[in-house]
Formats: C-alpha cells, sequence, structure tokens
C-alpha cells in the first residue's frame, strides 16, 4: 500500500527551480533514503513535506489526503513529523517537555483545567508522563528527563529530537541528516536505533543523508536528486554503482 | 512527596505574608508612607507576573503593558464611579476592566503578534502612545489631560485583603498554565517556532491566547490602581510605565515567577525607601538595579546553578 504520493512538485526561489517535477511514491512501512549532492534541494522537498513552503505546483498525497495547502500544524496532525538538519530542540525546556509539548495533540485537556490543576489534567499529565517516559526509553534518555535540552550532548540531542517527532505519533518520519556529525561508532548506534523505531512504532521512514555507509545499510529504496530533479531511483546497490550518480557526486 | 512539600512552602509564605501585613498594619507598626505601599506593591506583581507571560514564557517583548493597564482602569473606574455598593462594584470593575483590556489586547494582538523581536516592541511602543492619545482627547468620558477625578478609594490598604487575593490568583493562575499543556506550547513557541509548528503547535493561536491572558491580568492590575490613586490622568500610562513593569520582569530573570514578584517588590518599595537620601535616591536605585542584572548573569549564579542540575541528575540516578 502507498503511504505517500508525491506528483510533479516544484517551487521556485526567485529565478532558481529548487525543486522541478518531482515524482516520489513511499511504501507504508519502507525505509527510503533521499540523497543527492549538496544545493540538490533535499530539504527543500522536506520543507514542502511539511507544509513550510508552498509549492509553485504539484501535489502531495498522504493516504489520499492532499497536504498542499495544509499549515505545518495541520500537517503534523495528519501524520508527518520531521527532525531539522541543524537540530531544533525546545533548548530551555527539560527533556521531559520537550516530549510531552509534542504529545499536544494527542493527549488534550481544554484550557480550563490548565489554569484550575483539575483531576482531568492530573489524570492527563498522568498519562502524559507515561508516555513520554516509554519513548524516552526507546532512546535510553530516561535518566536525562530532567535536563535542560541544551545540556544533552550533541548525539543526544539528536536522538532526543527524534524522540520528540515520534512523540507526535507519526506515520510518515522524515529525518533530516540524523548521522551528521557523528562519529562512526554514533552512526553504528543510530542505524539499529532507526530499525528498532520503524518496528516498534510501526512508522514509515524518508531520510537525507550524506553517510553512503548508513544509506546503503539501512535503506530499502532510494531517490537521488540533483538540481531540483529526480537523477535515479532504486534499489541502493543499483542506484549507488550508477554511474550518473557518481558524476553527480563526484564530478567527471 | 517532595511535591506537595514545596506546595506547603508556598502556601505558608502566602499566608506568613498576609498575616505579617495584616499584623504590622492592625498594630500600628508601619509608618504611613509603608501603609501607602501595600497596594502598589500587589499592584506591581500583578502586572509583572503578566507581563512575564508573554515577555518570560512566550518569549515576545511587549513594551505596550502600560496600555492595557490604562484601559483596565479607566474601563473600571466608570463601574467605580457606577455608584454601586463597593461589595459589587469592586469585583465588577475588575472583571470589566480585565475583559476590556483582553478583548484589546485580542484586537491588537492579531496583527501584531505576525511580527517579531524588535519590530514587535516597536508597533506596541506605538500602540501604547496611541492609546494614551485617545484617552487625552476623549475629554467627554475621561476627563482628558486634567484626568477622570473622583474615583471611590476602594482599593486602599483597608481592602487588602481582596486585592491580595487577586494577586495571589494571578500567581497561580499563571504557574498553573505555566505547567500545562497550553503553557508547554507557549514555551515550545519561545524556544523554536518552526519547530513548534512542525510537532503540530498553532503558533498565532497560542501566542494570541498568551497575549489575551497577560492583557486581561494587566487590566485587572489598571483597576487595582484606579480605585488606589483615585484620579487617573493619561500621562501616568505612558512608556515610563511599560518600561517600569519590563525592568521587574528582566530583573526577576526572565521566564521566572518568584522573580518577578521578588523584582516587583523590590522595585516597588526601593524607590519609596530611598526618599530619605533624596540626594542620592537615584545613584543607589540605579546601583541596585546594575549589581542584579550582574549576578542574573554572573558565572556564580551559573555556577550554583549547573551544581544544582548536577545534584538533580545524581539523584535521578
Amino acid at each position: 500500500m502507498t503511504l505517500l504520493e508525491v506528483k510533479n512538485l516544484g517551487i521556485s526561489f526567485g529565478g532558481l527551480r529548487a525543486v522541478d517535477g518531482l515524482n516520489m511514491s513511499i511504501e507504508k512501512g519502507a525505509l527510503v533514503g533521499l540523497i543527492g549532492p549538496n544545493g540538490a534541494g533535499k530539504t527543500t522537498v522536506f520543507n514542502l513535506l511539511t507544509g513550510m513552503y508552498l509549492p509553485s505546483g504539484g501535489s502531495i498525497k498522504l493516504e489520499g489526503t492532499e497536504l498542499v495547502g495544509k499549515s505545518p500544524a495541520r500537517i503534523s496532525q495528519e501524520g508527518v513529523a520531521r527532525t531539522f538538519q541543524n537540530i531544533r530542540l525546545f533548548s530551555q525546556m527539560t527533556v521531559m517537555d520537550n516530549v510531552k509539548a509534542a504529545l499536544h495533540n494527542k493527549i488534550k485537556y481544554n484550557l480550563a483545567a490548565s489554569f484550575l490543576h483539575t483531576p482531568e489534567y492530573r489524570r492527563k499529565e498522568r498519562e502524559m508522563n507515561e508516555r513520554a517516559r516509554e519513548i524516552l526509553q526507546v532512546f535510553e534518555l530516561e535518566q536525562y528527563v530532567d535536563y535542560k535540552a541544551s545540556n544533552l550532548p550533541y548525539g543526544k540531542q539528536r536522538k532526543l529530537e527524534i524522540a520528540r517527532a515520534l512523540a507526535t505519533d507519526p506515520k510518515l518520519l522524515l529525518l533530516d541528516e540524523p548521522a551528521a556529525g557523528m562519529n562512526p561508532n554514533e552512526t553504528a548506534e543510530l542505524m539499529e536505533t532507526i530499525e528498532l523505531i520503524r518496528e516498534k512504532f510501526g512508522v514509515t521512514i524518508l531520510l537525507i543523508e550524506h553517510d553512503m555507509k548508513l544509506v546503503g545499510g539501512i535503506c530499502e529504496y532510494l531517490y537521488v536528486l540533483n538540481f531540483g530533479t529526480e537523477l535515479a531511483h532504486g534499489l541502493p546497490e543499483e542506484v549507488l554503482n550508477d554511474p550518473q550518480v557518481i558524476t553527480a557526486y563526484l564530478g567527471e | 512527596m517532595k511535591k506537595y512539600g514545596k506546595q506547603i512552602l508556598y502556601m505558608v509564605i502566602a499566608v506568613g505574608a498576609y498575616a505579617a501585613v495584616m499584623l504590622l498594619v492592625n498594630m500600628g507598626l508601619l509608618s504611613r508612607q509603608m501603609t501607602s505601599l501595600i497596594i502598589p506593591v500587589c499592584m506591581n506583581i500583578i502586572l509583572a507576573v503578566s507581563l512575564c507571560l508573554v515577555v518570560g514564557f512566550l518569549g515576545e517583548l511587549s513594551l505596550g503593558h502600560a496600555a492595557f493597564m490604562s484601559i483596565g482602569a479607566y474601563s473600571g473606574a466608570l463601574v467605580l464611579k457606577s455608584g454601586l455598593p463597593v461589595v459589587v462594584s469592586l469585583p465588577l470593575a475588575v472583571l470589566v476592566g480585565g475583559c476590556c483590556a483582553a478583548v484589546l489586547g485580542f484586537v491588537v494582538g492579531i496583527p501584531v503578534l505576525r511580527l517579531k523581536g524588535d519590530y514587535l516592541a516597536i508597533v506596541t511602543l506605538a500602540f501604547g502612545e496611541i492609546i494614551k492619545s485617545v484617552f487625552n482627547a476623549a475629554t467627554p468620558i475621561t476627563g482628558g489631560a486634567g484626568g477622570m477625578k473622583k474615583i471611590p478609594a476602594v482599593t486602599t490598604y483597608k481592602n487588602f485583603t481582596f486585592v491580595y487575593i487577586l494577586m495571589l490568583l494571578v500567581i497561580l493562575l499563571v504557574s498553573y498554565l505555566v505547567n500545562s499543556r497550553h503553557g508547554r506550547a507557549i514555551c515550545a513557541i519561545r524556544d523554536n517556532y518552526i519547530a513548534a509548528e512542525t510537532i503540530g503547535i498553532k503558533v498565532s493561536r497560542f501566542k494570541t491566547m498568551a497575549f489575551v491572558i497577560s492583557a486581561f491580568m494587566a487590566g485587572m492590575g489598571g483597576v487595582i490602581y484606579a480605585g488606589n490613586i483615585g484620579i487617573l490622568k493619561p500621562v501616568n500610562f505612558d512608556y515610563n510605565t511599560s518600561i517600569e513593569i519590563l525592568v521587574m520582569v528582566v530583573l526577576g530573570g526572565m521566564g521566572n515567577i518568584t522573580g518577578s514578584i521578588i523584582a516587583a517588590l523590590l522595585l516597588t518599595v526601593l524607590p519609596e525607601m530611598l526618599r530619605g537620601l533624596s540626594n542620592y535616591r537615584m545613584l543607589v536605585y540605579a546601583v541596585v538595579l546594575i549589581a542584579m542584572m550582574l549576578f542574573n548573569n554572573s558565572p556564580m549564579k551559573r555556577i550554583l546553578v549547573e551544581k544544582k542540575n548536577m545534584r538533580q541528575a545524581a539523584k535521578i540516578q
């Protein structure tokens, strides 16, 4: 079953055609990689998918629901979550509150309950704490619950960002260079974590990555972008040996 | 259990402060000057805590807090002057003042909150001046520059209990709100509004919400002011007033309610205490301000905070 169907997606910034005529189809439960040289438009695709940019044309369908024209908050509720290339945590909030903030639309109570800390508030907060702890345990962050997010070491901040994205209970998880700035050991650990969350949360994953070891190691399917257009797509072993792709990365 | 310990401590402080003030006033141990400061202290705490919601938790610099206060003050004063018995008119005035300010906060907030940082500060500053000019011009209702006179003095120290409860209510509601789903959304917007959007928080809605709640409470503070001072002049609500409240919030450590309360208390009492040293008053005031700022940003404080964090972490493990 297809989860995400992108058709003829495009966006221009002034005269620059950042993404042009992109078609993508992602199966439910898949782990797909989006690769390409610097400036190919990969992050722009993520920004389009999450509603941060309005495309100049094309359509994005998640399980048949059109996402184009919806606000980022609405798209999050439809089931798309993401992480950022440059980490964007709620730096002054605790690790726990970072995850609880992402449960915003999952466990709800009204403003009166917030003001008065009613029994409903207490019940729902307990529920939130339990859920947040469960998610943090997967990332081995449970002993840091009371840390300010900005006090975490870099690798753990990356993990927390993924944990926060998962708290929104997404169908599709977009990871923007999850291994950026990590050493080989951390990257290997991250690969395990990514496979684990796919099983545990039943989430479909699309990831941008430059680490070819990671991409070749865990992705089942690849899309290659160059100058905003699709250069190739297919199984990793085919795509990574495609002369066109090698040229795009390394030059003639 | 520790959580309850903290709650009990706050309750003891709240009741203790009330008892202490009542005792001192009734035993005649306070000078007239100090007695006259009781209500302004409560009022400034209300104003500082409400501004803390916008500046400290939402992270937006608003320089128009005095404007919301003035709307509350004038509309509340009209109710106070209506001749109803005080038992009715005072709570009603507080409610009306708060609502008028909230409505204005909503109307202003929708366009203004699209701006960020310096731009928002400038627009709120301008908004404050516009409101002041409107009150100056609307002579038939507000008395213009001459002021709205003969407002019944209902919020003097004799009605301390009412004002004190109102103040506690404001503190309680704001600190409850901050520790809730809605408060987390507001803080998330402060820390990173892009990330907040992508986890499904409707940014403009929560910004407006914080702004309106803050305006409501500022309006209530304005009514207390009107009932305390007896005469309202637009000039009392200029940007200096806004900045004075802002200084309390900044000194208290942005996003720290306890800090805002202490700063409001000190900054209301201190200038009066220093009246005796009239020549050096402003000098001492300035030195205290600078010293507090330095302490808030000092490495020593950072080390203390870090030690506290470490202890916390050690306990968890």
